[in-house]
């Protein structure tokens, strides 16, 4: 039989061009292996782009108090102590390094008056540790990596897109895809794969990721036999922009509270000063005089209730508009315009700290934030959740495939705290480069049957191939109403229950969808592809939401709206049986060690 | 706001051709909004590249009634909506499909820029010192999302097709961001004059007008690596000076 | 050397554009704007008369006339013309220093783009179509518009003529007496003069050459306080070149006009004190 496709070669495959996949990328190539990377979009587009807070690392430029200790127990505070340890230890560790990596191959951040790299506060971190560029640091962090990786002889496969991956015995061999011009199909042969796929967020209606974000690493991996962990817990960031209805969704970077942001309701109230969660009373200020000291970097004052888990305040937004006090299209107001009762010239302040936020406001709602405030509301941002990884080695449970970045799960535990997505990215994504190539170097390549690809190829044509049938773009929408009103900030087992349902007539309909056209650039085909993956992910939440009776972090259940002991013990664990239908069962936290448990306690 | 008529250019490489959609507007909608309902409802093979949605990534650039311009930033209720709405592809580079252009010359086009050279470490930890003041310069350039309208409306690239002697504004942006970071020790001088065809660059100033991240691309740039240049290549005194000068 | 990527889309007809704004009325402005400079300094510059203006006790010399180096005011440094200047040759004091000013123009990063477009319509304007005619593109990178790069020298004589000019605007407000003694005053033309000036400044210490050398060349600028200031300087006027351009223009003809029609007797100078 005739080849259907084209065929590539490589020690290491990476999916996925953000900031881990790039990383990766630099650090399996500098070892001498030969790396592929493929990219669903083109190249320095990723949603890394998006990151705007800045990377969190314990290098104490502003605060030298500050240590990697204290940023492990923050994360591990932060994840409500369902993170896997070991990570959050290496990423607290290895983080500070990271950046001055980054700083050597050109990064350029915004500096302190001795000369070193500025820090700023962020949501959760006890003290500045986010070093930043305004509020753009992720397109500084990708075009770094970017421009460092092009000379590194790393060949770069833009929009295309990997819909399988295939095993030779137990291990992964081998990533089957499509690329967007043409509608050719691609074979990438690999001795190890590095999945760097990014999120979920296309699952939801209201979201602040682009179109790629449907899940795709998730899927792969979950489709090649790996555990996916933590599904339950999905991000929603307090602040993404609420009117006009074009732009919902779109996110408000965290710092502009950090910048001394607040958060009002109809009423004109500070809403954040009630129900400061247990665990950050102490650290909380608890009037409007000493948060402002802390955002202007009284290292004695407590942080304004604004900065609180991103979970925290999220959730306090809904209750301020389910009680009818939100603002006039369903959201709360941020206002960073009042500072000007504490700076002279606040306007050119703004202007310089938050340039983007300015721009954006600005352009696409009219609104100028030095002036006026901001209507905010939660979007679908970040899934703590994804492939199940060694914490040294960022290996699956499937040998040879490997996974970093947001994809891969067990650093933030229930809940991610801002900045440590960016470093995360870095430590992992170079680790997962190092292991993977190690990885490579010993092994061979895995034998494939071109059969076996031709059928694959086939079943890719399917929705181009027919005449008719349903819109795939409809079958998306409705996907994504149904997680959005069923699964999304507040659930229960009865939605839960139904959105299952759903899923599954959707997963039905997805067999007929039909694109017209071509096989050349068909947006309409690749909204088909991609529904498999979303309709993975969204029943992998589901089942994983349904198993864990309890509200934690990222996670709220109407009908257990408390904290329990238990819950603190297992992570939620998918996986997909031989007969493919989806299994989900509890596991034991990974157990923290005396040193570790120690310094959670000594940084309380 | 009620129905609007959009003009958008269907077809590949050579062959296209306008064809008209209606669609309606509402409040706060943007161009990229309009072409998305219309891929959802008429055209859902209507090729279009774009990812945020919030003017960070650089991907959906287009020509909206004959100016380049990023798709997901033009608000509709900035153009007259009482006429046909034209959207066209990028014209500088070769059409794949619809509003989509193969822009793969630009990577290749950056490529060849020397990268980044950082001198030694000045600080005893291994680290370096900048004052924000010196990376203030270069900053303005690393803002670039690489959208490419620059490269679009430059009339080297455009009307001359002179991609093969002249990299465009954009990475004469990208020259002059690692030309002016305070720590790169490399030369790309010589580079910009022979392989990167700056003097192509007649000032017009079109990049500057269209740059979505409002770079001072014409005179914080371009005009500032001309003159290193100039210092390098094209002046006697200098070039006297340098001869004469103890090694 | 980078391929050209292949097929490229046909390039525009001339003026072809789906611009639905005025794109051509900048460039027309521009082409009448230089267009008119043009043909009233080459007048006036051949006039070789009524430069100067002394009704009243006053000392205007028109800023097309200084500094003047050969004629038959006072103000001549050496004296009237020389002896050896070919008869047929035309001669005007103008003749001999304006290629100075209007060189620094000429090659100034601002005109040229302004010239480009509206002489040469290279483009005419963004996005807008080029004649077809014009296969060969070499910008300003081999002759003759690589000379263009010589911007810098003319910088360094435009400095020295605003020193002269200054000096002009200083001596137009003293006024002779009858009895011979000067007295310091302020008529109208010393205004003209003096804001001719301020203006020229304005445009030659905007110049992007100049802020090159005062601080844009260095990597680093924080440890070098007075070029930072210098800098700083620079950059604001800078910013302003083309509105300074325009104005410093027609002001500069303006002052010619005033002086010629003060030294014609067409207008009566006011003296304010």
């Amino acid at each position: 039989m005739t080849e259907r496709f084209k065929t590539h070669e490589y020690d290491v495959l990476i999916i996925g061009a953000g900031g881990a996949g790039l990383r990766a990328a630099i650090e399996a190539s500098s070892t001498g292996a030969s790396v592929g990377v493929v990219c669903k979009s083109l190249l320095g587009k990723a949603h890394t782009v998006m990151a705007e807070g800045g990377m969190a690392a314990s290098m104490g430029n502003v605060d030298d108090r500050d240590n990697w200790k204290v940023h492990f127990a923050d994360t591990m505070r932060g994840g409500q102590y369902l993170n896997n340890c070991e990570m959050a230890e290496i990423h607290a560790r290895e983080a500070g390094e990271r950046v001055l990596e980054l700083e050597a191959w050109g990064a350029l951040f915004d500096r302190t008056k001795e000369g070193k790299i500025l820090q700023r506060n962020f949501g959760g971190h006890k003290y500045p540790r986010l070093a930043h560029v305004g509020d753009r640091t992720g397109l500084e962090m990708i075009r770094t990596l970017q421009d460092h990786g092009i000379h590194q002889g790393i060949d770069f496969h833009m929009e295309v897109t990997v819909t399988n991956l295939l095993k030779d015995g137990d291990r992964v061999v081998a990533a089957f895809g499509y690329e967007r011009e043409k509608g050719r199909f691609m074979l990438y042969k690999a001795k190890a794969i590095v999945i760097a796929t990014g999120g979920i967020g296309r699952a939801f209606k209201v979201t602040s990721n682009s179109w790629e974000y449907t899940g795709d690493g998730h899927a792969l991996a979950y489709d090649a036999g790996a555990d996916l962990i933590d599904m339950e817990f999905v991000q929603f960031h307090p602040t993404g922009m609420v009117w006009p209805p074009s732009v919902r969704g779109i996110l408000v970077t965290e710092g502009v509270r950090g910048e001394g942001g607040i958060l009002t309701n109809s009423e004109g109230k500070r809403f954040m000063f009630e129900d400061v969660p247990p665990l950050y009373v102490s650290s909380t200020a608890d009037n409007e005089e000493e948060g402002w000291k802390y955002v202007t970097g009284d290292k004695e004052a407590n942080r304004p209730p604004e900065l609180l888990t991103r979970d925290h305040v999220a959730r306090k937004i809904v209750k301020e508009v389910k009680a009818g006090r939100g603002s006039p299209h369903g959201g709360a107001f941020l206002n960073i315009a009042w500072i000007k009762e504490h700076i002279k010239d606040s306007e050119t302040h703004i202007k310089k700290k938050l340039p983007s936020m300015y721009h954006q406001f600005m352009e696409l709602a009219e609104v100028d934030i030095t002036k006026d405030p901001m209507e905010v509301g939660p979007t679908t941002h970040y899934v703590m959740g994804g492939i199940r990884v060694n914490a040294e080695s960022q290996m699956s449970t499937v040998k040879g495939l490997f996974a970093c970045g947001e994809c891969a799960a067990g650093l933030h535990g229930a809940n991610r705290l801002g900045g440590n997505s960016l470093s995360d990215l870095l430590v992992f994504g170079k680790r997962a480069g190092e292991f993977a190539s190690k990885f490579a170097s010993e092994c061979e390549y895995g034998n494939i049957g071109t059969n076996e690809v031709n059928a694959l190829v086939t079943e890719s044509l399917l929705p181009v191939d027919r005449t008719e049938g349903e819109n795939p773009y409809k079958i998306q929408e409705d996907l994504q109403e149904t997680m959005q009103d069923l699964a999304g900030i507040s659930r229960c087992d009865e939605e839960l229950k139904t959105a299952i349902v759903r899923i599954g007539e959707y997963a039905v309909r997805s067999t007929t969808a039909y694109a017209p056209g071509n096989r050349e650039y068909n947006p309409g085909w690749h909204t088909a592809l991609d529904l498999h993956n979303l309709l993975v992910v969204s029943e992998a939440l589901c089942y994983s939401a349904m198993q864990r009776t309890e509200s934690r972090g990222g996670h709220f259940r109407s009908d257990f709206p408390e904290k329990t002991e238990e819950g603190s013990t297992y992570n939620t664990v998918v996986r997909r049986k031989n007969d493919g239908s989806m299994e989900v069962e509890r596991v034991p936290v990974i157990p923290q060690s005396d040193e570790m448990r120690a310094i959670i306690e000594e940084y309380k | 706001m009620g129905q609007v008529t959009f003009k958008i250019w269907r077809g590949e490489g050579d062959e296209g051709h306008f064809e008209e959609y209606q669609t309606e507007v509402s409040e706060g909608m943007v161009v990229l909004d309009a072409i998305h309902a219309i891929q959802s409802d008429d055209a859902s093979d209507l090729a279009v590249r774009w990812n945020c949605k919030a003017g960070k990534c650089g991907s959906c650039s287009a020509e909206i009634n004959g100016m380049p311009k990023l798709m997901c930033m033009t608000r509709l209720s900035s153009l007259d909506l009482d006429n046909p709405i034209i959207i066209e592809p990028m014209k500088a580079f070769p059409l794949m499909k619809d509003l989509v252009t193969d822009v793969s010359w630009n990577y290749e086009a950056k490529k060849s820029i020397k990268p980044f050279k950082p001198c030694k470490p000045d600080a005893p930890d291994g680290t370096w010192r900048m004052q924000q003041e010196d990376v203030e310069r270069a900053q303005e350039f690393r803002k670039c999302i690489e959208c490419y309208l620059c490269q679009n409306v430059c009339h080297v690239l455009r009307d001359h097709h002179d991609h093969a002697e002249y990299i465009g504004p954009a990475f004469l942006v990208k020259t002059a961001a690692f030309e002016m970071h305070p720590l790169d020790e490399e030369n790309r001088t010589l580079d910009l004059k022979d392989e990167q065809g700056i003097g192509y660059c007649n000032i017009t100033k079109c990049c500057t007008k269209v740059c979505p991240e409002h770079i001072t691309i014409t005179d914080n740039a371009i005009i500032p690596l001309k003159e290193r240049v100039v210092d390098e290549f094209y002046d006697p005194l200098k070039k006297l000076f340098r001869i004469f000068k103890p090694k | 050397m980078l391929q050209t990527p292949v097929p490229l889309p046909q390039p525009r007809k001339f003026g072809e554009s789906n611009r639905q704004d005025a794109w051509w009325l900048q460039p027309i402005v521009v082409f009448l704007g230089l267009s008119a400079f043009i043909v009233y300094s080459t007048w006036a510059a051949f006039q070789g008369t009524d430069y100067l203006f002394t009704g009243g006790g006053a000392d205007y010399l028109s800023p097309f006339y200084s500094p003047e180096i050969f004629g038959d005011s006072g103000h001549a440094i050496f004296g009237p013309k020389p002896e050896i200047w070919p008869a047929w040759l035309p001669f005007s004091p103008a003749l001999l220093i304006l290629w100075a000013p209007g060189g620094f123009r000429f090659t100034c990063y601002y005109y040229r783009g302004a010239y480009y477009k509206a002489f040469w319509a290279d483009p005419s304007n963004c996005s807008v179509g080029e004649p077809k005619a014009r296969s060969c593109y070499r910008g300003e990178n081999s002759l003759p518009l690589i000379l263009q790069n010589i911007h810098r020298y003319f910088l360094y004589i435009a400095l020295g003529f605003i020193v002269l000019l200054a000096w002009d605007a200083w001596k137009a407000m003293w006024f002779e007496d009858a009895s011979g003694v000067e007295h310091f005053g302020i008529g109208v033309g010393s205004i003209v003069l003096t804001i001719n000036v301020f203006l020229l400044s304005g445009y030659t210490f905007g110049c992007h050459v100049l802020r090159h050398m005062v601080g844009g060349k260095f990597k680093t600028i924080s440890d070098k306080p007075a070029h930072k200031k210098a800098y700083e300087c620079v950059t604001c006027l800078n910013k302003r070149h083309m509105l300074f351009a325009w104005l410093s223009l027609f002001w500069v003809g303006f002052t010619d006009f005033y002086v010629r029609m003060c030294a014609t007797g067409s207008w009566t100078d006011w003296r304010i004190f």
